[in-house]
């Protein structure tokens, strides 16, 4: 088969799950399948993403947003304890507005892209391909040397939020007894146990004597 | 052949599943949260396709600052849930209200 209509196809394939899931995610009644179904639109925008030959990008979106974000997410939802059935209540009520707003902003969309007239054109030939290194490769050498300083700074988001998370959801629960084991291990055990140096305490000889003459001397 | 359109449309199909999201699921805030990471990826799909078709590598560099941030807004966005559902033990928008906004 012609690599270029198996592309096509793979495409179709693969944006069909997208939108299948990602329509899932916000109709289906249960929010375990729900994360469940965002879980599979990530994987298949991983799969398109493979397509534009942005390898770096489709692992990263599979190993930070499969394998971390939503497992957050999973862990949140069956943490909850949520009545499933009140939750879905509104949502006959509200279907025929969103579904209107929906339609409504893709055929502008739609219109603004103007399908028709982009359809021409083409991709071209990977850049990095052309540049002659591994999409990996140039996306390192930008995010190195060009980007440097957003880069740090986008570390220190992720520790910012790591640590508010922590901060937020830490609880700390009152009159309950902890033991610090610095300062177990800091104890001075003469704080604890006093050696006394006494002289030992003996009976006076003339009541020795009489109490016990008869045994003491044989 | 794929084209510009293929992966742009696309985007926008699911940047509009992820719009009535928010607008159908108005009582279950992790349904809006993720709706928001469906957003998000629609953007990302958007960037990562003109960075191919421009050949220019800024687009690629942006999605992955996206993925990051994005990453961070869900963990502090679902911590806030859990402090939430802990004081009010509910995590309906409609009891959430007591900013009076």
């Amino acid at each position: 088969m012609n690599p270029q209509t198996l592309q096509i196809i793979c495409f179709y394939a693969f944006s069909l799950v997208t939108v299948a899931a990602a329509l899932s995610v916000i109709t289906l009644k249960n929010t375990v399948h729900a994360v469940l179904a965002l879980v599979l639109t990530f994987f298949s925008a991983a799969c398109l993403w493979m397509l534009l030959d942005a390898e770096f990008l489709a692992l990263a979106l599979v190993v930070v947003y499969v394998g971390a974000v939503m497992v957050l997410f999973l862990f949140v939802v069956m943490m909850l304890d949520i009545d499933l059935e009140k939750m879905h209540e509104g949502f006959v009520k509200f279907l025929p507005v969103g579904v209107i707003v929906a339609i409504v902003m893709l055929v502008e969309m739609l219109g603004l892209i103007g399908v028709w007239a982009m359809h021409a054109r083409d991709l071209g030939a990977d850049p990095a391909a052309v540049a002659g290194m591994s999409n990996t490769a140039w996306l390192g050498q930008a995010l190195y040397t060009k980007f440097l300083l957003p880069f740090e700074v986008a570390a220190l988001v992720l520790t910012v939020g790591l640590v508010a998370a922590v901060a937020l959801t830490l609880r700390e629960r009152r009159g309950a007894r902890y033991e610090s084991a610095s300062r177990q291990v800091r104890v001075d055990p003469r704080d604890r146990v006093r050696i006394v140096k006494m002289d030992a305490v003996r009976p006076t000889p003339a009541a020795a004597d009489e109490g016990t003459a008869g045994e003491s001397k044989p | 052949m794929i084209s510009l359109a293929h992966y742009i449309v696309l985007g926008a199909v699911l940047f509009c599943i992820a719009v009535a999201g928010l607008f159908i699921n108005r009582k279950n805030v992790i349904v809006l949260l993720m709706s928001i990471e469906l957003m998000l990826l629609a953007v990302n799909m958007n960037f990562v396709a003109f960075s191919r078709f421009l050949g220019d590598v800024s687009g690629q560099v942006f999605v992955f600052f996206i993925l990051t941030v994005a990453a961070a807004e869900a963990a502090v966005g679902l911590a806030i849930l859990v402090l939430l559902f802990r004081t009010r033990s509910t995590i309906n928008i409609a009891d959430i209200d007591s900013m009076k906004g």
